[in-house]
C-alpha cells in the first residue's frame, strides 16, 4: 500500500509540476542555507585550528604583566634558560623580541617589524622556510647582521622573479644579509603578521634595536606525554621563585596555554555555526508553512477527487495517508534538491572567503531528514482535512 | 423460489437539520431489490431519491429505518465499515463523469483496485477487461480531456464494473450527454445488467427509465409507486440488436 501511495503522490506531483517547485522552494532554500552554513562553519574552524596548530599544538606562552604596583618586570635570556634547563618535559624554551623598523632596498622602503628569534623559536612556532636556509649556531650567538624575510617584506622591496637569497639590505639602522625567505603563513599568535616581519637573531634585535637583553615573550614547548598541568605548575612555580614572588603575591606574568587557546577558539566557532545553522533553520521552517498552506489549497481544489476516492471505497486513513505521503514526499524531494543546491553552494563560497571545503555527512542526513519531518508536520493537518470530508458535499464541489 | 432481496429499505426516514430548521427529506421509505434488477429511480427534484440514492450508496446514513444489505444492517456501520462495503460490493457512475483528470483512462479505471491493494499486474488486466466490456480499450492511454462525453462516461462506467460489484448505482448517468450518447450509455448498461449486475438508476427522463425493468417513483419523500416488469421492449431489442 505504501508503494502505492508513493507513487500515486509523485504522479500527482508530477501532474503539477510548477506548483511543486515553487511549494517546496523554500524547503529547497531552507535545507540549502543549513547545509552551506554548517558546511562553511566547518570550514572557519578548520582554518581557524589551522592557524593556531601553528602556534604550536602543545606551547606555552609566557610574557610579563603590570603588577598592581604599575611595573613591568620583563623576562630575560636567563630565565628562558632556566626554563629550558630545569623543567621536565620541556623540549623547547626560546624568547621573542620585536621593534618596529623599515626595510630599505634598492631605493625602495616598507615599514615593518624586526623580529628577534632563534632556530629553537621559528621550530616551536612552526615557521618554516620557503626558501634560502636558518641561522647557523655562529650566528646565532654572535647576533649577527643575517635576516630572513617575511613574505610581505620581499614583494614589497624586492623585484618579483629573482631570489633575494644573498642580498643585502638595510633595516633601520643595521646592513644585513638576507639568508631566506619564510612561508606564508598569515596572522600569528600574538596578532601581529608573521608575514609581515624581518627576521633577526634574537642577540642582534636586543643590542642593536632594543640595547638591552629583555624578552617581549617566550615560548616553551612541551613533551605532548606531559599533562599540560603539571609543567605549567612547574613553569608558574619555577618563574615565582626567580622574581621572589612572596607566598600570596599574585604572578606578574601570564602564561597563555594554546592547547587552551585552541580549545576556546573551537567552541566559539562552534557556537557561531550552531546559531548560524538555528537562523538557517528558520528558513526551513518558513519553508514547512509554505508546504502546509500549499497542500490546504491542494485539498480545497481537488475536494471532488476526494470524493470519488471516498465514493469508490477508501478509507479515511487511505485519503490521510494520500496526502500525508504527498507533503512527504514533496518535503524529502526538496531536501534531495536542497542538499545538492547546499553542496555547490558551500564549495563556491568556500573557495570565495577562502576557507577549506569540509564535508560533514551527519548536517546533511540531519537537515534530509529534518525536512522530511517537516512534511509530516505540515502536511498531517491537511491530510486529516482531507480525510474528514463528507463523500455526498465533496462529490457535489464545484 | 423466494430468494432473500439484495436491498431491503424498511421504513427509511432522513432529517436534514434540527430544531425548527429541520427538513425531514424521506418519511418512511419501504423498498426492496432483488439480484439482477434493473431499477429506474424517478420522481421531482426534493421528492427524496438522491438521497435514498446516497443511503442506497452507503455514502450517508438514515436518520431511522432498517436499511438492509446482503443481510447487513447498514445503518448499524461506522464510515470506515461503509467504505469497505462501497469497495467491495458497489460500484458508482456519476452524471458529471468525476475522472480524475490529467489521469489516464486506463489509470482512472484502475483506481478502485489500488485501494484492494491488487498487485499491478492484475491491475491492469482488470482494468483493460473493464475497457472491454465498455469498448474502450483503444482509449486506455487517453486523459478525460481527449475523450468525448460519453466515451468519458463509458470510462466511468468501467471504473464502476472493475471491482466485479454486486450493485451498480448510477446517478443521472445520461444527465450531461446528448441523445444519442444516451442512447448508447442505456444499451451498455442494459447488457451490463443482462450479464448479471444489478442496476440502480437515478433518471428523471421516462425514455431513460424505460430501459429498466423495474421504475421506482418517488414523491414527497415517500415511494409513490413501483412498476415491476415495465422494461421498454421496443429499447430492450435495440439493446439485443
Amino acid at each position: 500500500m505504501l508503494g502505492t501511495t508513493i507513487l500515486l503522490s509523485l504522479r500527482e506531483i508530477r501532474r503539477h509540476i510548477l506548483r511543486s517547485i515553487l511549494t517546496t522552494l523554500g524547503i529547497i532554500i531552507g535545507v540549502a542555507a543549513v547545509v552551506t552554513m554548517v558546511t562553511l562553519g566547518n570550514g572557519v574552524t578548520a582554518s581557524v585550528q589551522e592557524e593556531i596548530s601553528s602556534l604550536g599544538a602543545s606551547n606555552f606562552i609566557v610574557f610579563p604583566v603590570r603588577t598592581t604596583r604599575g611595573t613591568i618586570r620583563p623576562f630575560d635570556d636567563a630565565d628562558v634558560r632556566a626554563v629550558g634547563q630545569q623543567i621536565a618535559g620541556v623540549e623547547i624554551a626560546a624568547g621573542n623580541v620585536s621593534a618596529t623598523a623599515t626595510a630599505f632596498y634598492n631605493g625602495q622602503d616598507w615599514d615593518t617589524r624586526a623580529q628577534g628569534v632563534t632556530n629553537a623559536l621559528l621550530d616551536a612556532q612552526s615557521v618554516k622556510m620557503a626558501e634560502g636556509r636558518l641561522f647557523t649556531r655562529d650566528e646565532e650567538e654572535a647576533g649577527k647582521n643575517v635576516c630572513m624575510l617575511g613574505p610581505k617584506v620581499r614583494e614589497a622591496i624586492f623585484p618579483q622573479g629573482s631570489s633575494p637569497v644573498g642580498a643585502r639590505m638595510r633595516l633601520g639602522g643595521v646592513s644585513c644579509e638576507v639568508i631566506g625567505v619564510t612561508e606564508e603563513r598569515g596572522q600569528g599568535g600574538n596578532g601581529a603578521d608573521d608575514d609581515d616581519a624581518v627576521y633577526l637573531p634574537l642577540k642582534n634585535v636586543q643590542r642593536r634595536f632594543r640595547g638591552n637583553e629583555n624578552l617581549d615573550y617566550f615560548v616553551v614547548k612541551y613533551d605532548p606525554a606531559y599533562s599540560s598541568a603539571t609543567v605549567q605548575d612547574a613553569l608558574v612555580g619555577l618563574l615565582r621563585e626567580r622574581r621572589l614572588l612572596q607566598g600570596e603575591e599574585p604572578n606578574d606574568f601570564n602564561v597563555i596555554d594554546t592547547a587552551q587557546v585552541n580549545q576556546a577558539l573551537g567552541a566559539a566557532t562552534g557556537a557561531l555555526t550552531a546559531m548560524v545553522a538555528v537562523i538557517a533553520s528558520i528558513s526551513l521552517l518558513v519553508g514547512g508553512i509554505g508546504i502546509m498552506n500549499i497542500m490546504l489549497v491542494s485539498v480545497t481544489e481537488r475536494t471532488r477527487e476526494i470524493g470519488i476516492r471516498l465514493a469508490i471505497g477508501a478509507l479515511a486513513r487511505e485519503v490521510r495517508l494520500q496526502f500525508l505521503t504527498e507533503a512527504v514526499v514533496l518535503c524529502a524531494l526538496g531536501g534531495l534538491v536542497g542538499i545538492a543546491l547546499g553542496f555547490v553552494a558551500s564549495i563556491g563560497l568556500a573557495a570565495l572567503i577562502d576557507v577549506p571545503y569540509v564535508f560533514d555527512p551527519v548536517i546533511n542526513i540531519v537537515s534530509f531528514v529534518f525536512a522530511a519531518g517537516m512534511g509530516i508536520v505540515f502536511g498531517y493537518y491537511p491530510a486529516s482535512r482531507a480525510s474528514k470530508l463528507d463523500p455526498i458535499d465533496a462529490l457535489r464541489h464545484e | 423460489m423466494t430468494e432473500a432481496p439484495l436491498i431491503q429499505l424498511e421504513g427509511i426516514t432522513k432529517t436534514f437539520g434540527s430544531g425548527a430548521a429541520a427538513f425531514q427529506a424521506l418519511k418512511g421509505v419501504d423498498l426492496s431489490i432483488t439480484r439482477g434488477e434493473f431499477v429506474a429511480v424517478m420522481g421531482p427534484s426534493g421528492s427524496g431519491k438522491s438521497t435514498t440514492m446516497n443511503i442506497l450508496g452507503c455514502l450517508d446514513v438514515p436518520t431511522g429505518g432498517v436499511f438492509r444489505f446482503r443481510g447487513v444492517e447498514v445503518q448499524k456501520l461506522d464510515r470506515d465499515q461503509r467504505s469497505l462495503l462501497r469497495r467491495r460490493y458497489l460500484g458508482f457512475v456519476f452524471q458529471g463523469f468525476n475522472l480524475l483528470a490529467r489521469t489516464t483512462a486506463l489509470e482512472n479505471v484502475e483506481l478502485p483496485l489500488l485501494y484492494r491493494g491488487e498487485p499491478k499486474a492484475k491491475r491492469r488486466a482488470a482494468a483493460m477487461r473493464a475497457l472491454d466490456q465498455v469498448g474502450l480499450v483503444p482509449w486506455a492511454d487517453h486523459t478525460p480531456a481527449e475523450l468525448s462525453g460519453g466515451q468519458q462516461q463509458r470510462v466511468a462506467i468501467a471504473r464502476a464494473l472493475v471491482t466485479e460489484p454486486d450493485v451498480l448505482l448510477a446517478d443521472e448517468p445520461t444527465g450531461n450527454l446528448d441523445s444519442e450518447r444516451s442512447v448508447e450509455i442505456m444499451q451498455l448498461m442494459q447488457r451490463l445488467n443482462r450479464e448479471g449486475i444489478t442496476i440502480l438508476m437515478v433518471t428523471h427522463e421516462e425514455d431513460m427509465a424505460a430501459y429498466a425493468g423495474t421504475i421506482v417513483r418517488f414523491r414527497d419523500g415517500l415511494v409513490e409507486r413501483i412498476e415491476r416488469g415495465a422494461m421498454n421492449l421496443a429499447a430492450a431489442g435495440e439493446g439485443a440488436a
